[in-house]
């Protein structure tokens, strides 16, 4: 399964790198994609990840990397 | 208010605070407080001096209002996370300057700092704002009929069958076909073709293209999702997920990078004063390397060239599926066409008629014969053929040979050569490439018609555009060699390979693929209708006139969204504009890098500030330069 979320207040590009890195990482999580330019992240989950959960880490990730950065429709 | 609005008021009100104490300490009597800049200051004194706390205290004010948010952020990170950010890196370049006794320098360097940033905060929103602009072909609403009424709803909300209306001067919500109505649309946004194409009722019109005719009505055929806008959107978007090696060296660049010089910067300032004693000096150096140490202007300039680039591109028809094609397909010295359907229309045409004066009757006794026939030379010839009444001709078919017709006496024989000598016809043999058909009047000789397959109008332009940017160019062909080795001759194509079954034409592109050097890559071109295998094993597969076809944008790489081959050769130079700046980018933003680090080094004065040149300032070029991809031609 694939969700995409928008994102707010990504403004640097290391960062987003940094949050895809981490974000690829994380359990039940199969794939993801930050998108710098278009402020969009896709994630893609693992067979039977509970999203809600996995998405609960995916935003402690990235509050970590860039605490301003919000994920909108969590 | 937006934040790149708040950060300039706070740099504002900062410039103005620093530039006041700098004036209260330098010209008015005041200046007394300044003990720290006098010679032979000793710090164990100073700090029993009042008057050395106040002067450091109005400097920390001044650095507060500037530089509060980074040096948090820098701080919270580096406990959070355990990373260094360019935050945290600021904040110990300038926390460092305040340690050796040089505070102006380092609210200078935050504040140029926060200057940087914020220019590079706007060049980002501006690049995306234009970026995205460039994919504004997604229609809002669509004006639906239910119950006989009108209704303004999402695109998403209509179903497939549903009636929609679509006023001048509106986008297609969505792709369908014209139930009331007829005039013209113009697609340019979908296929970068600037004429308006015409449509009546039955035509199908597609998502994105504006109605420039009065108010028409559609049946949508397909969900939202599905309908060519939001593919080509979907595509384009996604495309940054495909990440060119470039990008990749760049990303895993940066990993190394940052930490080695940050590993640089602390043994730079701890090592050489161990023997030297000059602890101030080498200590400014080591934070000098620390402000360089951040990647950012690579991290975001080279991405953000790809994604312009293929923006550029969509906006000329041209749909590439990632970076990764763009840098292959700018790497491309072999082209592989596919002949019917890519290099011609795929359709019978009339090309010749022999003698060319007796064309006239040549052509009227062909559409008698054939105005019954549904094959497809039959057809191409009554196409072409002015309008002919065939009414009293008794029409015989001759089973593999052609048509006899009969009227009042009269015998006309329209077939091949082999009818005409069934008759007794004495005639000349053509050699002419393509289907010839022979006419006999009476037993007389008339004259014959060549069918063939018609090459596309400007097919060869385009491949002379290929050939001058130094391509070597290959036509494959189910045809025999007589017809390919004539096609090719006309359109100046280097080799051609004939006779080939489907399967064939898979080993053909292997060989080729062989036989290219490795830094090369070859390049497919086909109609993407059945050449999908030979789409997916070429390096870089084009399909052409693509829109509205999924398998096509499926087994493709690159789609040329109008059937138009000269957008290859565009397709090549947009690409290798982009893979250019790229290069520059990275050159760029390297070698001011290394310059600062060697000044640093060498300590020149003020040297801290071509720090901050060397990550903000390239920064906000290297992005400028990206923004050069968006514009083709």
């Amino acid at each position: 399964m694939k969700k995409v979320y928008k994102l707010q207040d990504l403004d640097c590009a290391n960062c987003a790198a940094k949050m895809e890195a981490g974000i690829k990482k994380l359990d039940g999580v199969k794939d993801a994609n930050v998108n710098f330019i278009m402020q969009k992240m896709t994630v893609e989950f693992e067979e039977g990840a509970d999203a809600a959960s996995v998405m609960a880490e995916v935003k402690k990730t990235c509050k970590r990397i860039e605490p301003d950065c919000e994920i909108l429709g969590l | 208010m937006s934040k790149n609005k708040k950060n300039l008021i706070r740099i504002i009100v900062s410039c103005v605070l620093f530039a006041a104490i700098l004036v209260l300490y330098k010209f008015t009597p005041l200046k007394d407080f300044a003990i720290v800049e006098k010679d032979g200051f000793n710090i164990a004194e100073g700090i029993k001096d009042y008057r050395f706390w106040v002067y450091l205290l109005s400097f920390v004010a001044v650095y507060a209002v500037i530089g509060y948010d980074v040096v948090i952020k820098g701080v919270k990170n580096v406990f959070s996370a355990g990373f260094l950010d360019e935050n945290f890196l600021m904040t110990i370049a300038t926390v460092g300057a305040f340690f050796i006794a040089d505070y102006p320098e380092a609210i200078a360097v935050m504040l140029f700092y926060q200057v940087g940033e914020l220019f590079q905060s706007y060049a980002v929103g501006k690049s995306r704002k234009s970026i995205t602009e460039l994919m504004n072909i997604c229609p809002e609403t669509a004006c639906v009929l239910r119950d006989g009424k009108e209704e303004v709803v999402s695109p998403d909300e209509v179903e497939v069958g549903e009636i929609i209306v679509v006023r001048a001067g509106e986008k297609f919500p969505l792709d369908g076909i014209v139930i009331e109505g007829s005039g013209s649309m113009d697609t340019s946004s979908l296929t970068g073709e600037s004429v308006p194409r015409s449509f009546k009722e039955g035509d199908e019109v597609l998502s994105g293209s504006i109605n420039l005719s009065g108010a028409v009505k559609v049946r949508s055929e397909k969900e939202f999702v599905d309908c060519t806008v939001s593919k080509i959107l979907d595509l384009v978007e996604n495309a940054s997920s495909k990440k060119a090696k470039a990008e990749n060296f760049i990303t895993k660049f940066a990993r190394y990078y940052t930490p080695a010089v940050v590993i640089c910067a602390v043994v730079l300032a701890i090592i050489p004063p161990l023997f030297n004693g000059e602890w101030a000096r080498w200590i400014e150096t080591g934070l000098t390397f620390l402000v360089v140490s951040c990647p950012c202007a690579l991290v975001i300039s080279v991405p953000l060239s790809f994604f312009g680039g293929i923006g550029g591109a969509s906006k000329q028809g041209i749909l590439i599926k990632g970076g990764n094609y763009m840098e292959m397909l700018a790497k491309a010295r072999t082209f592989v066409f596919d002949k019917t359907g890519t290099l011609t229309h795929g359709s019978f045409g009339v090309t010749k008629i022999y003698p060319e004066e007796n064309k006239d009757e040549i052509l009227r006794l062909a559409a008698i014969c054939e105005s019954g026939s549904l094959h497809p030379i039959a057809r191409s010839i009554i196409e072409y053929a002015p309008k002919v009444s065939a009414d009293g001709y008794a029409l015989t078919e001759i089973a593999g040979k052609g048509i006899k017709a009969e009227k009042d006496g009269e015998v006309i024989l329209c077939g091949n050569a082999g009818l005409l000598a069934d008759n007794g016809v004495s005639f000349e043999k053509t050699d002419s490439i393509g289907s010839a058909v022979y006419l006999a009047k009476n037993g007389v000789y008339e004259g014959v018609i060549i069918v063939s397959d018609t090459v596309k109008e400007n097919a060869e332009s385009a491949i002379k555009k290929l050939k001058y940017q130094g391509a070597r160019t290959v036509m494959l062909t189910g045809d025999g060699s007589a017809i390919a080795g004539k096609v090719a001759g006309m359109l100046g194509i280097d080799e051609y390979k004939a006779e080939l079954l489907p399967q064939d034409k898979v080993a053909a592109v292997e060989e080729l693929l062989k036989e290219k050097k490795s830094n090369e890559t070859l390049c497919f071109v086909g109609d993407g209708i059945n050449d999908a295998p030979v789409l997916s094993i070429a390096d870089v597969g084009i399909s052409m006139g693509g829109i509205g076809s999924d398998a096509a944008i499926e087994a493709s790489d690159i789609v040329l969204m109008r059937d138009d081959l000269s957008k290859i050769a565009e397709a090549k130079a947009i690409s290798m504009k982009t893979l250019r700046i790229v290069k520059q980018n990275i050159v760029f933003a390297l070698a001011v890098k290394l310059a600062v680090l060697v000044l640093a080094v060498v300590n020149i004065p003020g040297v801290m500030w071509y720090a901050v040149f060397a990550d903000v300032g390239v920064a906000v070029l290297a992005i400028l330069n990206a923004m050069r991809t968006l514009r083709t031609k």
